[in-house]
């Protein structure tokens, strides 16, 4: 059927056909081969085809931004994936990136100026609560009426840039009971991933960070934990999945929810 | 008499002068071993952080009640600076209560003010050292808290409530002084809360009241020089370098990290892109003792009041891991005191093999940190644990390699599969066909 053909264009494609698009969507090394976060970027990318964004992506051309090496101390490989990704963007003219990833989105926005790479960057709730600010995007379907969510902040859209409204924005479309762990916002609990935590064993302690972190959000009595970061949907999953709740508890991601309340999921 | 007095007082003051000078300087040069940083960007943004942060307090309450007892003695410690303008040029000129004549029927409201002040800095005294020594609050019983850090806190609090009722007892006996009638000691005026000190010494002789109104007097303002010159060497010093320290604060966000300029000058010439010449000596890449770390860096530990506010908030540290930004705040300061000080002695100095990674601050330590920043959001005086956590970072990561299997394996996987877990690239897109085809099969 026709009306299911989702477009996904590549920014090769448009320059080829001389076009640019009026949004780069860096989809993050988690969203393209994560098989859990890979559902995440399909959601986005179905809803920016409902609403009509003019989108492209950058497909094979992209790699990591090198948030998780220069967080390790690796500075040199940092700023060889940042060189050559700022090549590839600045060879698009591209001027308007949006990701589904904080640490993207924090790298991409604060980090690469200083290396000549210089763009508006957006994470996906901002333009998921731009969209819904424009009555482009309705979420009324109802699938989440009245239930109890609670938003998990993660660090590097939070603290790292004071991001905590837009994704509360989001959740409230849903017309959802939006619940506050004890620490939330400025205040809010790491999942533990930060920092290049994701690619090693946490240190010798009597706890593990996401499991603190899930015990509380288990508190709110939430069904479902929103989240806007892969590696806090795994952590929380893991913590989730560790106090054998996976049967009552999702931890869903902010443009899902958004796509299975516009019953495109 | 009168000019003995005076001659000792101005001898006192030049003393206590001397030293709390020298010892300023040298925190200067302690700080200065830093590596050079410009924070003098935005100079209305940046005074306008002071006057919010350090001057309005406005961290602070984001916990209301330590922030409300902090106020008291905050505000009584500015404020009763008046009183003690009066007490050094009282001191200097040989006069009695200079101001009384001068304001008049105002002067007993000024004074009435300081002391409810005075009552305010002792109630405040006496609750913060119910929390730390009665209720324990775990923030400040952590295992770097052991020894001279909780001894310092406990001094300070007692060397306060004393010098406060210094003041008190001071004024009660120069109301009773000044209600028989005792030379050099004119009406005034009522004074509230030292009036409560008027019937423990309405029995005393004149000549005792005056050696405890003199000796309250002298015992004011010498333990308050004394103290200035003990804050130098205390935690306690961030009652000054609060304001500079968040005047220079970083204002930035605070996911940003600082770029390696010198890196993207090597980087750069191994891309083929246009580069400066290499410097003919290399720098450290990192931080591995304080000279790698910046002056700011050096700055914020001087200004730490070891509150733990960011202990606190570590999640490191709540699920029992090495890592205390507190710890690593306590280290620096430490490690900088013990270079300076061997420095100025002529001592060996950077050179003792010794150095801040590896001696004070470990690899286990710096390792458990997630970079979520809760430490730096939970700073009263915007002081960055994070960024000397991330400068040693890369001096395990570039200088000494030693950074754990796993990271490596990342690193590797970055560099040749340009993402850090190991996929094809070229499976880097297969996720838009799988949708693709999802779609059309719906």
């Amino acid at each position: 059927m026709s009306d299911n053909i989702i477009h996904i264009p590549t920014m090769a494609e448009l320059a080829a056909k001389g076009e640019k698009p009026d949004i780069l969507f860096w989809v993050g090394c988690a969203g393209s081969f994560d098989d859990r976060y890979k559902k995440v970027t399909k959601a986005f990318v179905k809803i920016l085809n409902k609403v009509g964004i003019k989108f492209a992506v950058l497909g094979e051309e992209e790699t990591c931004t090198g948030d998780p090496a220069r967080r390790a101390g690796n500075e040199f490989l940092f700023q060889m994936q940042a060189m050559s990704n700022i090549q590839v963007l600045n060879g698009y003219e591209i001027t308007k990136i949006v990701t589904a990833c904080p640490h993207c989105f924090n790298t991409l926005k604060n980090e690469y100026p200083a290396l000549g790479g210089k763009y508006e960057v957006m994470h996906h709730s901002a333009i998921l609560q731009q969209l819904i600010d424009e009555g482009k995007v309705k979420a009324e379907g109802g699938a989440f009426k009245g239930k109890k969510i609670t938003f998990h902040d993660s660090c590097y859209l939070g603290r790292a840039n004071n991001v905590y409204e837009a994704p509360r924005k989001v959740l409230e479309a849903l017309d959802a009971e939006l619940v506050e762990m004890k620490r939330c916002k400025t205040k809010g609990l790491c999942c533990g991933a930060g920092g290049a935590q994701m690619f090693k064993e946490p240190e010798q302690g009597n706890k593990d960070i996401n499991i603190e972190r899930t015990e509380e959000a288990l508190d709110t009595g939430a069904k479902i934990i929103a989240s806007g970061c892969p590696f806090c949907m795994t952590m929380m999953s893991d913590g989730v999945k560790n106090k054998e709740k996976e049967g009552e508890v999702e931890v869903r991601d902010l443009a899902e929810l958004i796509a299975e309340a516009e019953d495109i999921l | 008499m009168t000019l003995i007095s005076q001659l000792v007082f101005l001898a006192v003051l030049a003393v206590s002068g001397y030293f709390i000078g020298r010892r300023i300087l040298q925190i200067r040069k302690n700080i200065l071993l830093g590596k050079e940083e410009d924070r003098t960007d935005q100079p209305m943004e940046r005074l306008k952080t002071m006057l919010l942060v350090a001057f309005g307090q406005k961290k602070m309450f984001k916990r209301p009640i330590p922030a409300f007892l902090h106020l008291l003695i905050y505000v009584g410690f500015l404020l009763i600076n008046l009183e003690v303008l009066e007490i050094v040029l009282d001191g200097i000129l040989g006069t009695h209560r200079l101001f009384a004549p001068v304001l008049g029927s105002f002067y007993p409201v000024l004074i009435n003010f300081f002391e409810f002040l005075a009552i305010g800095v002792i109630f405040s005294c006496v609750v913060f050292f119910i929390r730390r020594h009665v209720l324990k609050l775990s923030r400040f019983t952590k295992i770097e808290m052991k020894g001279w850090p909780t001894l310092d806190a406990t001094l300070i609090l007692v060397i306060e409530t004393v010098l406060m009722f210094a003041i008190l007892a001071m004024n009660g006996a120069d109301q009773v002084l000044q209600s028989r009638g005792v030379a050099h000691y004119p009406l005034t005026g009522e004074f509230f809360f030292s009036g409560f000190f008027v019937p423990l010494f309405s029995g005393l002789s004149d000549n005792t009241l005056i050696i405890i109104e003199r000796a309250s007097w002298w015992g004011h303002i010498v333990g308050i020089l004394a103290f200035a010159f003990y804050i130098t060497y205390s935690k306690h010093l961030h009652i000054f370098l609060a304001f500079p320290n968040t005047y220079f604060s970083n204002l930035k966000p605070k996911g940003e990290i600082k770029n390696m300029d010198n890196v993207t000058n090597e980087v750069k010439s191994m891309l083929g892109m246009p580069a400066d010449p290499p410097p003919a000596e290399i720098p450290r890449f990192g931080a591995k003792d304080i000279n790698d770390l910046s002056w700011k860096n050096l700055m914020d530990a001087y200004a730490c009041t070891e509150c733990g506010r960011c202990t606190d908030n570590c999640p490191a540290n709540m699920t029992g891991k090495a890592l205390s930004p507190r710890a690593i705040m306590m280290k620096t300061r430490d490690r900088a005191e013990e270079v300076g000080m061997s420095i100025s002695k002529g001592g060996k100095g950077l050179e003792d093999g010794k150095s801040l990674y590896g001696d004070y601050i470990n690899k286990e330590e710096l390792l458990a940190c997630t970079t979520c920043n809760a430490c730096v959001e939970a700073c009263p005086i915007t002081i960055d644990p994070l960024s000397i956590i991330l400068e040693m970072r890369r001096y395990m990561a570039m200088e000494e390699s030693s950074t754990p299997q796993s990271w490596n394996a990342m690193f590797q996987n970055v560099e040749t599969s340009f993402a850090p877990w190991k996929f094809p690239p070229t499976d880097r897109f297969s996720w838009a066909n799988d949708l693709k085809t999802e779609a059309e099969n719906k």
